[in-house]
């Protein structure tokens, strides 16, 4: 961990490196991406202005690919060659697989096998850009376990290995590490909305599992405190323990995987299994720094349920013709609640963290149900 | 109460004591409450039988990332049939009632924080444990617990690794109570064919750093009578053996006696390893 810290440090502060990053995130993975006033989405919602933060049309249709490639060239500098990664919804596995191809290393990915069947598409294209896919049995097959499985072999491999953690989770330096990578969201964003509107936005919205994609959007804004923030997690089927995965709203402080966080648990501190629609929100903790931005009463949290959350993906779909992933349709969901709430000349943002292809199968699913 | 103070210190004496008969510790590891109460407390027994020093005893947690697969399995077995902090701990009382041998546990830090710091420590020593492991609690994070564990006058057993940096060790072996808990390979908890290689390099910086103040204890990935030997012979004052015994109960879910039976006949030749 320390050798870590030193070298993110040392070398994440690099003129060089910065401008090795912007490169590689401007020509590899298509930085910047627009921020879009979604017109009918707005009309349809009725109130304050939705723009999206396309996050979706990013190489790999994820947010992810900016923390890849961050930690990707890190781990080069550092000498190791041999990456390994977890994955929930294979967004981050697929990043890692293309960054690590991109940039010439080894990546091996661990996976719950729960979310290698639901998530099949991202499996194969993990495999076909070269990666190895581990995949993992234990627990409840899920985010969590692949962690497990993930920090496992780190320590049997510490040498030669890097540890290229996908979400602002586990041990100190990543929470600040993959923050600082996906800071470039809302530094974009913020600068996107004063050209396009002349001023900030009323409120800020994204999805939180581990919350990478969340803290990456709220962070540039942490001081401007009109902004209202919002996390959104996933409600699942219902409010009952094993049902949700909603961290933030029904969890107890805890640890797990190294931080100090809330923790969905049982009386006894036995972590509990989580049920999410959408494989990426399906984690029973939280990164480090949303419970502090919960507790200081900076940004605030709520749940969107399975069921909101497909209504919200077949409203973006049909409106604008832009498919989201199940994550980033439980933020939408919210937003639109708050969107109803405010006046016709505030604006909401946002973060539309991935596109939905990955999801087509489990939507087909429910809507022939 | 049973064993009202009398688990304080337990764990420096029984090393005294060794020490004086030339011999060295054999800490033997099962999982609490795994695969059933009933069984668990005979299999315990019978480490003891065997002839182990010490007892260690997993409290069990739903993700133990300092574990491989035959120590997560036990704790699904046991979480399974129903344990909890309080009715493993409940067990231990029972045995350290029974037995004049040093228990101690080990679980993560989760657990701990769930029931209280203050609660799990007192709890703890009411069970007449004698010290306490917890892999995932660093030493940086650590101050309230240990200080907590003084108080109560259980041992606050440390772990140091392979690539634990001087420095760290020094703090390390400053603070750590009863052993040190020195783990000889990269990796997690498991059986191995063979001793690691850095095994007896770690062994052998950490000696060189100790004045022989705290014994030093080593564990993951000791399995047979061989590694305890070599172990000894490199200067380690005790080898922790766990998932090799876990292993038994796993192979006996069937013939839950039997398993009692082959734990001592293992923990027998492990313990003669150590003379």
């Amino acid at each position: 961990m320390r050798e870590l810290e030193g070298a993110y440090y040392k070398f994440s502060r690099e003129p060089s490196f910065k401008r090795q990053l912007k490169k590689w995130l401007e020509n590899y993975a298509g930085r910047p991406t627009p921020l879009y006033l979604a017109e009918n989405l707005t009309r349809r919602a009725g109130g304050a202005k939705i723009y999206l933060k396309r996050e979706d049309l990013l190489h790999g249709g994820a947010h992810k690919i900016n923390n890849t490639l961050g930690q990707g060239l890190l781990a080069k500098r550092m000498g190791k060659r041999r990456i390994i990664a977890e994955t929930g919804a294979g967004q981050h596995g697929v990043a890692t697989a293309m960054a690590c191809a991109a940039l010439g290393l080894k990546a091996e990915v661990y996976m719950g096998t729960a979310d290698m069947e639901r998530q099949r598409l991202n499996v194969y294209r993990m495999k076909m850009l070269g990666a190895k896919v581990h995949p993992v049995d234990s627990g409840s097959k899920t985010l969590k376990d692949a962690i497990n499985e993930a920090l496992r072999d780190w320590v049997t491999n510490v040498e030669d290995t890097y540890y290229l953690l996908g979400s602002v989770v586990g041990p100190h330096p990543y929470p600040t590490m993959v923050r600082d990578f996906q800071s470039v969201i809302g530094k974009e964003a913020r600068q996107q909305i004063l050209k396009q509107e002349g001023r900030l936005p009323r409120a800020v919205v994204a999805c939180v599992g581990g919350g990478s994609n969340s803290i990456g959007i709220f962070h540039p804004f942490l001081h401007d405190l009109e902004v209202e923030l919002y996390g959104v997690e996933a409600g699942g089927q219902s409010q009952q323990p094993g049902q949700h995965a909603a961290s933030l709203v029904a969890g107890k402080e805890g640890v797990l995987h190294g931080m100090l966080t809330y923790v969905l648990q049982d009386d006894n501190g036995q972590v509990q299994t989580t049920q999410s629609i959408s494989a990426g929100l399906d984690y029973p903790a939280v990164g480090p720094e949303h419970a502090h931005l919960m507790n200081t009463g900076r940004a605030k949290y709520a749940a969107i349920s399975d069921d909101e959350a497909l209504d919200a993906f077949k409203t973006l779909s049909e409106t604008e013709g832009i498919m989201p992933a199940l994550e980033p349709s439980h933020a939408l969901s919210y937003a639109m609640k708050l969107a109803k709430m405010y006046g016709g000349s505030d604006s909401v943002i946002v973060n539309l963290s991935g596109r939905g292809d990955k999801d087509v199968e489990i939507i087909a699913k429910r809507m022939l149900e | 109460m049973p064993n009202a103070c009398s688990n304080e210190h337990q764990i420096h004496s029984k090393f005294e004591e060794l020490k004086a008969r030339r011999e060295g510790a054999l800490v033997a590891y099962l999982t609490g409450g795994d695969p059933d109460p009933k069984t668990f407390v005979s299999n315990a027994t019978a480490l003891v039988e065997g002839g182990a020093d010490i007892v260690e005893i997993g409290i069990p947690f739903s993700d133990p990332i300092a574990d491989g697969p035959v120590i997560q399995a036990s704790s699904q077995r046991s979480l399974k049939a129903g344990s909890t902090p309080k009715n493993v701990l409940d067990l231990i009382r029972e045995l350290s009632s029974q037995h004049n041998v040093p228990f101690v546990i080990l679980t993560y830090y989760n657990l701990i924080l769930a029931m209280g710091l203050e609660k799990f420590v007192s709890t703890t020593k009411d069970s007449g444990v004698s010290g306490i492991v917890v892999p995932d609690l660093p030493i940086e994070e650590n101050d309230q617990f240990h200080n907590l564990a003084l108080k109560h006058g259980i041992d606050n057993i440390l772990l140091a690794a392979p690539n634990t940096v001087q420095s760290r060790l020094r703090q390390i072996l400053a603070k750590s109570r009863g052993f040190l808990y020195l783990v000889s390979l990269y990796g997690v908890t498991g059986p191995r064919e063979t001793l690691s290689p850095q095994a007896l390099e770690t062994l052998k910086r950490v000696k060189s750093l100790v004045n022989s103040r705290i014994p030093i204890s080593a564990g993951f990935g000791i399995s047979h009578p061989d590694h305890v030997r070599t172990l000894m012979k490199s200067g380690a004052d005790g080898a922790i053996v766990g998932s090799a015994l876990v292993k038994v109960v796993a192979e006996h879910l069937d013939s839950p006696g039997e398993a009692a039976h082959e734990l001592k006949n293992r923990v027998a030749e492990l313990k003669s390893a150590t003379r």
